[in-house]
């Protein structure tokens, strides 16, 4: 390699160096996974059986199990996250949040999971 | 049993996940700014892509047969990054928004000169064709050697080869403020 080539590229590199993801991203990341795995089993733990002989009721523990059981459900909290897109001060409790968005989960869950 | 195996399976699995989501964060990240021009859209690519990977995880494991696993995740930024231009029907943006990442020399003359040097070769690279400019990020922002970049795009190590070298000559060009042919100079 020539000695330009070589100048050339080092300024690439350095034009081109890596780009540190902002702190908050990371956090956010972690806590979308993590919140939607526990919000799933507390679903189930405190969902009572009695409950289930309402066939109105099922949406819950069904979207709870679907979250909960398999990982392609982080794309389906992806997109109810983005829908909704508010900041985090104004989701305080995870299950009131939960109330709201459950219902999404369950529709974006029945459009991207194998039935 | 079988209930505890599978949790401690999945506990594997998360455990995997996590260092790879740890050890490539940067990579994933560092890719999606240079692909889409801004921290705003590069932190949802970087989201997307880390999601979807965690998504098809276990199956990438299984298929990887012990060959690192950045190539897949870049490859899963890639086609993320292109559905986000078919959706919104535009081009990355010509110049990176954040001029102060472009790192500054000692003094004043040099700095400046340095400074416009680099940010030339950033609107250069903005204006090579998607194989080419891509080609360029994953080989100096991220690193990766020829067989990770071919694995990510889907070619063959020579073609890689190839693809690289001509990138470096059209954007020598387009920095000289040559015409930016694209392809064989005679």
């Amino acid at each position: 390699m020539s000695s330009g080539a070589a100048e050339f590229e080092a300024l690439l590199r350095e034009a081109l160096s890596p780009v540190d993801p902002p702190d908050d991203l990371a956090r956010r990341l972690e806590h979308t996974l993590v919140s939607l795995t526990e919000l799933a089993q507390d679903e189930l733990e405190s969902w009572e059986l009695s409950a289930m002989r309402d066939p109105r009721n099922w949406v819950r523990p069904v979207a709870a199990v679907v979250v909960g059981a398999t990982a392609g459900t982080a794309l389906v909290l992806l997109r109810v996250r983005l829908r909704h897109r508010e900041p985090e001060q104004q989701s305080r409790n995870l299950l009131e949040r939960a109330e709201r968005t459950l219902q999404d989960i369950a529709e974006e869950a029945k459009r991207v999971l194998p039935t | 049993m079988a209930d505890e195996r599978e949790s401690k399976s999945k506990a594997e699995l998360d455990a995997r996940f996590s260092e790879l989501y740890r050890t490539h964060l940067r990579d994933v990240y560092s890719y999606s700014y240079y692909r889409v021009g801004n921290h705003h859209d590069a932190e949802d690519l970087t989201e997307q892509t880390f999601l979807q990977a965690y998504r098809h995880f276990e199956r990438a494991l299984r298929e990887s047969n012990g060959r690192p696993l950045r190539p897949w995740l870049i490859r899963i930024a890639h086609n993320l990054a292109a559905n986000f231009y078919r959706d919104r029907s535009r081009r990355p943006e010509s110049a990176i928004e954040d001029a102060g990442m472009v790192s500054a020399p000692h003094t004043t003359e040099s700095l400046v000169e340095g400074r416009e040097q680099l940010a030339a070769i950033l609107a250069g690279v903005a204006q090579l064709p998607d194989d080419r400019r891509e080609a360029l990020i994953m080989r100096f922002a991220l690193g990766m050697d020829n067989r990770e970049i071919a694995r990510a795009l889907g070619r063959t190590d020579g073609a890689t080869k190839v693809l690289l070298h001509r990138a470096i000559r059209q954007l020598e060009e387009i920095v000289a403020d040559k015409p930016a042919g694209g392809g064989d100079k005679k």
